[in-house]
């Protein structure tokens, strides 16, 4: 049995441990050297890779490299376009069920939770049931176009947007509610007033959706095609290039991801940021 | 217009808050409300508002009962106000916009003087202490225009200035012919201010009199009992 846990303390730990059995053809020390090489060369190759990548990923940023730009042009256009429908949607049923007395209202506030939950490629599967050639909206031919990976992620991600929202509006709801009763607000003028002051929180909402759908591969792969030129995002192109063992490209992707993905993290944080200093949250 | 209550309960479970209450107030001057701890005096401004649906009984004001039509000439100042997170100018705005279609900053800026936060219009409201918060609710109510003004403990905690300047607008509005429900426990004040005492011990009213007979001779044991800072 070989305890090898890396560098001298584990070479030191197996030498002295006598319940190692003795390999009567190669010496323990030499089997133990052979891993600590092994695991220090994969670790080099790793880190090479990484600095590859770094290398790569900046030098086709600052050459603003054509295909990449491409790539993360159409992931943006795509991912904005569907938060910007998911919030025309996921809004105002975020708003009524925050606000809305209803019959099934539970059964809605219960469902959107679910949803959020929505296991991509089976919405991706669903979209691409609907938009294929014999399917009930094949006639508007969308399967593999930008359009068809807007669909999807407008699906997945409208129900975290009215989740979220139904969440803020709903906690400023219950504050507001008695005061703008007493003060005999019309329950349009309400809503509006809702909205316009939770528009902080609300942002928030939105970039969290945003987050999540630029992130999303299963659903797109599946209603786009990873069509190179015309579908291929960056979520998609990582998947591929991977595949193709191109992992200096893919990570350079990847890496633009995460640049991508912190920038959300750091503009909500800046929106709370202005929400606190405006004494709005 | 007067308001008669007539029979009004309301209950949460078992447990009674309001019990057979009966009440007239006339439609001038300022009307306090005493009592103690969990009298129901701001359940009762509720009541009297339309904001809550009674368990059982009446409560007119003149010819209507208490709702979203009589609430149109109603305000209530609450004890802890909500603000909306906008300025102080925009929090005025709001209201005056909802109820006049002619220009509202001078309004606004008018009130805001009335209440010395002028100064303060382009802060942020939620940024203002709670005296500053008090006297923009106060202004933010004046800016329907009421008939009647109803102030729920609105002076609790505040400094003696700030209290002094909600007394004053009070007074102001009461010669303007606005009607005054005003729920307090601070007994200097309802001296101060009182024309008539509705006194509530556990959802009754004990004592509806003139302020001065209800501070000289005082009818109910517990009215008298409250009078003299003792727990009842």
């Amino acid at each position: 049995m070989r305890q090898i846990t890396g560098g001298v303390a584990a070479e030191n730990r197996i030498i002295e441990n006598p319940n190692i059995d003795p390999n009567p053809l190669i010496s323990r020390r030499y089997w133990i050297k052979m891993e600590i090489n092994t695991q220090n060369t994969l670790i080099c190759i790793i880190m090479q890779e990484l600095f590859q990548a770094f290398v790569l990923a900046t030098r086709l940023v600052s050459d603003l490299d054509p295909e990449l730009t491409e790539i993360i042009l159409l992931s943006l256009r795509v991912s904005l376009i569907a938060i910007g429908l998911a919030s025309l949607i996921g809004l105002p049923i975020g708003a009524l069920t925050a606000i809305g007395r209803f019959p099934g209202k539970r059964s809605l506030e219960v469902l959107l939770n679910a949803m959020m939950g929505l296991p991509p490629v089976v919405v991706g599967l669903v979209v691409y049931l609907f938009l294929s050639r014999s399917g009930p909206l094949g006639f508007l031919g969308l399967l593999y176009t930008p359009g068809a990976m807007i669909v999807a992620q407008t699906i997945l991600i409208t129900p975290i947007v009215a989740a979220l929202s139904r969440e803020v509006l709903s906690q400023m709801h219950s504050e507001y509610e008695e005061t703008f009763r007493a003060l005999n607000v019309p329950r349009v003028t309400a809503v509006k007033a809702l909205l316009w002051d939770g528009r902080f929180y609300l942002v928030t909402v939105a970039l969290a959706g945003f987050g999540r759908a630029i992130a999303e591969v299963g659903a797109v792969m599946i209603v786009g095609g990873n069509i190179d030129h015309v579908t291929r995002v960056m979520t998609t192109a990582i998947t591929l290039e991977t595949s193709r063992g191109n992992l200096a490209l893919a990570m350079a992707l990847g890496i633009i991801l995460v640049f991508l993905a912190i920038s959300i993290n750091a503009l909500v944080y800046l929106f709370r940021q202005r929400g606190v200093r405006l004494a709005t949250i | 217009m007067p308001l008669a209550i007539s029979g009004l309960r309301y209950s949460v479970g078992e447990s009674i808050l309001i019990d057979n209450l009966e009440l007239y107030v006339s439609s001038a001057g300022v009307t306090v409300i005493l009592g103690p701890n969990g009298a129901g005096k701001s359940l009762l401004l509720r009541l009297i508002l339309g904001l809550l649906e009674p368990t059982g009984g009446r409560v007119k004001w003149g010819k209507h009962s208490a709702g979203s039509l009589t609430r149109q000439h109603q305000s209530l100042v609450f004890q802890k106000p909500v603000l909306l997170r906008r300025s102080v100018e925009d929090n005025i705005k709001f209201i005056l916009k909802l109820r006049q279609s002619a220009p509202v900053s001078t309004t606004a800026q008018k009130l805001l003087q009335s209440v010395h936060l002028s100064e303060h219009a382009r802060q942020p409201a939620r940024s203002l202490s709670g005296g500053e918060q008090q006297r923009l609710a106060l202004a933010r109510a004046m800016a329907t225009s009421p008939s009647v003004l109803m102030l729920d403990e609105a002076t609790a905690n505040l400094d003696p200035g700030s209290t002094a300047i909600i007394e004053n607008i009070i007074r102001k509005q009461k010669q303007k012919g606005v009607k005054i429900l005003l729920v307090t426990h601070d007994l200097g004040q309802a001296k101060r201010l009182a024309d008539d005492v509705v006194f509530l011990h556990r959802g009754r009213v004990m004592e509806n009199t003139p302020a001065t007979q209800f501070f000289d001779q005082p009818d109910s044991a517990p009215a008298n009992a409250f009078l003299h800072g003792e727990l009842i």
